[in-house]
């Protein structure tokens, strides 16, 4: 029920964004049309990957400190929301930065941090994958997930460290500010992919639970053969 | 005798014996110099500007290669077991390995050090003291990460090309630092550096800390 309730909302509130982000936004100055996947791309970010990020870490610090293996699901469907989402994310980033800076990718912290975020996803799923036992697998995922995620702020204070080509925070302390209607779309934007992300992760952890009862049955049936 | 000069000393005899880790990292390591050398020879850009990357992938690739080498051998005879059940505390073993691949890197990347000084036909003067304190720093924070990804590595199917993939991502920051660091001693420049230093120092501690407190997870069975 409660599932239904977070696809209706995030289906409610995506149309509006939608509409926000095309037509009631204004036009950036310099930038032009193209600046509008901001609003998409800076909720992808913020949610999505650092969002993931945090989660993954929750997660393998709890399965480390209560050994119990839903936090391992936990930090597994993070970082399966962290795969995607990080993707899709950069993905928006090279649609903007081929116009504006007129290349896909520059040699840049933050876009760096992102690959290595990614990458980093990856490789605990590919740890995942080659790791056949239940608990061995939660345990050792559990450290490298716990490793791989305090890497992440030792790369982000890297930003303030690194010259960056990558635009400066606009709504942050210090930071210009922005056009009202702007800062409406963006937080709008902000709801609905939250809405989403939420959505696909509670459907995505159900979806584990089951699978691992599939497997315990199946290990069950195989056994009383 | 400490537990952690213990398991210093018994690597540092098996490799006397053995001599596998040390020769092979450093075999690797001249030879991605020497490919290197040949790769860019005929581009003719500048020694100073490509240098600093050609080291350092020299160096964290002869590095993966030596931490392999270094957990298998407890895994093989299941020596870890020994180790486990030795009266020390898994942080401790775990400084330990630090300590011991630490030092068989470091071995090595001195030796590669002169031989990237003289293919690029670089002075030894100040310059090769500060690559040098550099390669110290960047190789602890290499191998505080490593020891610990290498044993969990060593618990899948495919050890050996596991540890490149955990490996390379989290040493991102160490990479980056060092080649900064690195380029900016060869070409005279230190504006910077002390903030490369820092995060090289500062990589190493929160890892090594980090690594100390889980390493037990990684072990246990």
């Amino acid at each position: 029920m409660k599932v239904k309730i977070l696809a209706i909302l995030s289906v409610i509130t995506m149309i509006p964004a939608l509409y926000m982000i095309f037509l009631f936004a204004p036009t950036e100055a310099t930038q032009g049309n193209a600046q509008r996947i901001f609003y998409i791309h800076v909720p992808l970010a913020v949610v999505g990957a650092y969002g993931s990020a945090i989660m993954l870490f929750i997660g393998c610090l709890g399965f480390l400190i209560t050994r119990d293996l839903k936090w391992d699901r936990f930090a597994a469907c993070s970082a399966e929301m962290g795969v995607v989402f990080t993707a899709a994310q950069l993905l928006t980033a090279m649609m903007w930065a081929k116009p504006i800076w007129g290349t896909w990718y520059a040699f840049d912290s933050r876009g760096t941090l992102q690959i290595v975020l990614l990458l980093i996803y990856i490789a605990y799923f590919m740890l995942r994958s080659y790791l056949p036992d239940r608990e061995k697998r939660a345990k050792l995922c559990g450290v490298f997930g716990l490793l791989g995620m305090v890497d992440v702020p030792i790369n982000y204070l890297s930003i303030y460290l690194f010259r960056t080509q990558h635009p400066q925070p606009v709504i942050s302390p210090g930071g210009g500010g922005v056009d009202p209607d702007m800062a409406k779309t963006l937080l709008m934007s902000f709801i609905a992919i939250t809405l989403l992300y939420a959505y696909v992760f509670v459907r995505r952890l159900t979806i584990a639970k089951v699978e691992e009862e599939v497997d315990y049955l199946t290990q069950v049936a195989l056994a009383n053969e | 005798m400490k537990p952690l000069t213990a398991i210093v000393f018994k690597d540092i005899v098996i490799e006397m014996r053995s001599k596998e880790s040390i020769s092979s990292m450093l075999m690797f390591g001249i030879l991605v110099l020497v490919i290197f050398m040949f790769a860019f020879e005929s581009s003719g850009l500048e020694k100073t500007v490509i240098g600093p990357g050609e080291l350092w992938v020299a160096f964290s690739f002869a590095a993966i290669l030596g931490l392999n080498r270094s957990l298998a051998m407890e895994i093989d005879n299941d020596c870890l077991q020994g180790l486990l059940l030795a009266p020390l505390g898994r942080g401790e073993l775990y400084l330990g390995k630090v300590a011991s691949n630490f030092a068989f890197m470091i071995i090595a990347e001195f030796i590669v050090l002169p031989v990237f000084f003289i293919l690029n036909n670089l002075s030894f003067d100040q310059r090769f003291i500060g690559i040098a304190g550099i390669s110290i720093l960047g190789t602890l924070g290499i191998s505080a990460v490593g020891t610990i990804l290498s044993t969990i590595s060593a618990n899948t199917r495919m050890k050996e090309v596991m540890l490149p993939i955990l490996q390379i991502p989290l040493s991102v920051p160490v990479i980056i630092a060092a080649v900064e660091a690195t380029s900016q001693i060869l070409n005279n420049e230190k504006p910077e550096i002390s903030a490369w230093l820092t995060i090289l120092a500062g990589f190493s501690i929160v890892y090594l800390t980090v690594s100390y407190l889980v390493f037990e997870f990684a072990v246990e069975e």
